[in-house]
């Protein structure tokens, strides 16, 4: 099964990488990784989205608690939560397409932030299944280039992860 | 008054010394220079120089594993740090607390593919507990105070300190803090109360029960309360091969060790049990064998460890117990003994008939011969001969199995081994640290002609020391139990398994500086093993005993196959 897992680690040179070596060296699979410094700078805050069985992704959440520099893990599958990932999508935006692309991006709800005479460039946000779900009704020779973040997860309501 | 401000290099011996500190293990070089002229000027703990920086850990690690403090280790930059990996690794596996001090190139050459550098903190980082690199000397002490917090406590490990050699020169106002808090780190060590009554409550419903005792045992002190409580119930104990010495071998509660090379009855024991209670032990590949066979009988598991990952990782654990091992047996004992409730004494009773029946077998019986010398002979007679008191070190292969089967230990932190990562090479730096350890005990050495090649040089370091180590060599001409897997399951092709050009290890130890024997005939084990202890005893003994190259370790479950499916004698 696919799970969001949140992780408040020390933000110290290296930590990064000892959560991709972890995942490398045991086998588990990341389908994406995002890292960023919180409001409190001495914290990185990352997501984390993988696959595996329960067994696994039990093995992953102790493995991950057991990186000396992580101080709190929680899969977010667990109970309610938001997710959200940022798509930037570089598309042909020439004749008729033009106007195409435009009326597209906003049904999805998406921002032109950079055009040329060729181009748009679109921002969209949502869920990874509405980015593709874009992406899809995208002509294919239409993309020029995508670029995503990854997912960003958080806890609905009161459910609050923090030090 | 404010705090004395010092180099790097002193800050470093300032925080070996007050972390008790008394031996360091290493090897110098360009980066380390500088550490090395500061342990040069101080007497509070002794340097001792190997001759390859592999051994260093090696040593520093048999200190720990021997005494339960921290080992410590000093290496330099570069090739330094890169022997060292091997060291690491080993104490990785086996959860042995570790600080080793790598030197590094100077902060502003980092990068620039300087002379001796490589990335240390990269290298190690699969095989540490944790690691760090110190850019600024203000950072020196405190991490220093995290290495050895972080090593020692909870699941033990090793920890790198990455030193660039800049940071040994700049000057910093030194404070060592008496202790340290992480937010990021807190290990469980009390168990859950309510999981402890569950606990309780299955090993007194138990008809077949069974204690399945590891290295956390030894790890945690905790030999002690395994034998009350086993005592207390009558259970029957089983130890992995990191958990000999866990409880005293010859105890008729004792089944022997488990596994792949373990006893007929503690494997049939292991399988047919109805209550599991594991403590300290993590359900290695080569403990159940295959888990699918294992998960056949259906049974309930208790397990006690302090790092929950080795819960419910390669078994289904019914009641787990996050905490430290004798902290958790104390208090199940103490409920116990509150209570006057006792297991079933009828099905108990049958319970030992069918485990005797088992015994019975004798699955550890060989045939003896007077003229080739059996290698679990040599082991039996130095049994004998050391009264059952050695520390005793092995290598990796035919002898370390010998070695765990036919020493019976009876104390915790005497059997000295590689079992993770199975390391050739370990044995004599093991002996090492463990003769300076403890100077006046016995030290033995078992190994094969194969893996005592892999460190030999250090016994230039023993006579350096004047450690009156006893090696035991197996000499069976054959990288043993790579031969014997050929003749299991590749159809006697032996290929690259027979060891030819031997040296005379007789002149070689002489050559050292050591009293060398060569040993022929099954007549003069006993007289040999007594003139090393007796005679000899201030020597080092380099005792090369001419073994049958045929004989193989038995029992044996193939790889892949479950606990009741040994190959016997
Ligand atoms: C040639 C060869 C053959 C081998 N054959 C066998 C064999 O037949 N039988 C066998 O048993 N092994 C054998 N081994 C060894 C095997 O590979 C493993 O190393 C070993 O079985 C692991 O032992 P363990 O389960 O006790 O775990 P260890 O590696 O000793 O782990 C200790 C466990 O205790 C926990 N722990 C540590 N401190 C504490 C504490 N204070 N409180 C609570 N928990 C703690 C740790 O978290 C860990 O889970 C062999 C090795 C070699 C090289
Ligand atoms: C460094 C290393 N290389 C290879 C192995 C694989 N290996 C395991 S046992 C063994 C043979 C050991 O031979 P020897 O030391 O003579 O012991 P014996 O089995 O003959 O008693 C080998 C090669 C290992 N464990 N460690
Ligand atoms: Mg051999």
């Amino acid at each position: 099964m696919r799970h969001i897992i949140s992780l408040l680690m020390e933000n110290e040179a290296g930590a990064l990488s000892r959560v991709a070596g972890l995942f490398s060296a045991r086998g588990y699979n990341i389908e994406s990784l995002t890292v960023a410094p919180t409001e409190d700078p001495t914290l990185s805050r990352m997501t984390i989205v993988t696959r595996g069985s329960d067994d696994v992704i039990e093995q992953i959440t102790k493995q991950l608690n057991k990186l000396i520099d992580v101080v709190k893990v929680q899969d977010l599958t667990d109970g309610s939560h938001i997710e959200r990932e940022l798509m930037l999508v570089k598309v042909r935006a020439t004749g008729e397409l033009r106007e195409e692309m435009k009326r597209l991006a906003d049904i999805f709800r998406g921002r032109i932030i950079d055009v040329t005479d060729k181009t748009y460039t679109i921002e969209l946000t949502g869920t990874g299944s509405k980015l593709n779900a874009f992406l899809e009704a995208l002509e294919p020779e239409a993309i020029l280039e995508t670029v995503r973040t990854g997912a960003s997860g958080i806890g609905r309501g009161e459910r609050i992860m923090r030090v | 008054m404010s705090d004395p401000e010092l180099t790097g290099a002193e800050i470093v011996v300032r925080c070996l010394q007050a972390e008790g500190v008394k031996y360091v293990f290493g090897y110098p070089g360009g980066a380390v220079l500088n550490i090395y002229d500061e342990i040069y000027k101080q007497s509070e703990f002794k340097h001792v120089l190997v001759r390859h920086e592999q051994a260093a850990v090696h040593a520093a690690d048999a200190y720990a594993r021997a005494t339960g403090k921290v080992g410590v280790a000093l290496v330099t930059s570069g090739p330094g740090a890169t022997n060292a990996v091997t060291g690491i690794a080993t104490a990785y596996m086996d959860s042995i607390p570790l600080v080793v001090l790598t030197g590094q190139v100077p902060t502003a050459a980092i990068g620039m593919d300087a002379f001796q550098e490589v990335d240390t903190v990269g290298i190690t980082r699969p095989c540490v507990k944790h690691n760090f690199l110190v850019k600024d000397v203000r950072e020196l002490a405190i991490t220093l105070k995290k290495a050895f917090y972080i090593a020692a406590t909870g699941r033990p490990g090793p920890v790198v300190v990455d030193i660039p050699k800049d940071v040994t020169q700049q000057c910093a106002p030194f404070h060592y803090p008496a202790e340290i808090r992480l937010r990021s780190y807190n290990p469980t060590y009390k168990g859950h109360a309510g999981q402890i009554r569950r606990a309780v409550q299955m090993l007194l419903e138990a008809k077949r029960p069974m204690i399945y005792t590891g290295g956390g045992v030894i790890l945690g002190d905790a030999a002690e309360p395994v034998t009350e409580l086993a005592r207390l119930l009558g259970f029957p104990v089983t130890n992995t091969l990191m958990g000999l010495g866990g409880y005293p071998a010859p105890d008729p509660l004792f089944l022997g060790m488990l596994g792949m090379h373990g006893t007929f009855e503690a494997n049939m024991a292991m399988q047919h049990c109805d209550v599991l209670l594991a403590v300290g032990a993590r359900f290695d590949d080569r403990v159940i064998g295959n888990p699918k066979h294992f998960a056949k009988e259906a049974r309930r598991i208790i397990h006690i460890d302090v790092d929950p990952s080795s819960i419910s990782k390669r078994v289904k654990v019914d009641v787990p117990i996050v905490g430290d091992v004798k902290q958790v047996l104390e208090e199940l004992i103490r409920i116990l003994r509150s209570g006057t409730e006792r297991p079933d004494a009828a099905a108990l009773k049958a319970w030992w008939a069918q485990i005797e029946l088992w015994r019975s077998q004798n699955c550890l019986k060989y045939e003896r011969s007077d003229t080739v010398i059996k290698p679990q002979y040599v082991i039996e007679k130095l049994y004998e001969v050391t009264e059952g008191d050695a520390y005793v070190t092995s290598d990796v292969g035919q002898h370390q199995m010998w070695a765990a089967q036919y020493y019976h230990f009876r104390k915790p932190r005497r059997w000295i081994n590689s079992g993770g990562l199975g390391t050739m090479g370990v044995g004599l730096p093991y002996a090492m640290g463990v003769q300076l350890a403890y100077p006046q005990a016995k030290v033995v050495c078992v190994t094969g002609e194969g893996s005592i090649q892999m460190n030999i040089q250090e016994l230039s370091t023993c006579l350096q020391e004047r450690l009156p180590i006893k090696i035991v060599l197996l000499n069976n001409r054959y990288l043993g139990m790579v031969r014997q897997w050929q003749e299991f399951f590749y159809e006697e092709r032996y290929a690259e398994s027979y060891i030819d050009a031997l040296p005379d290890f007789v002149k070689l130890a002489e050559a050292y500086g050591h009293v060398g024997m060569t040993i022929e005939r099954p007549q003069d084990v006993e007289p040999a093993l007594r003139d090393a202890f007796g005679k000899y005893s201030d020597r080092l003994v380099f005792m090369n005993f001419v073994t049958d190259p045929h004989e193989n370790v038995y029992p044996m479950i193939p790889a892949g196959k479950g606990l009741s499916e040994m190959i016997l004698v």
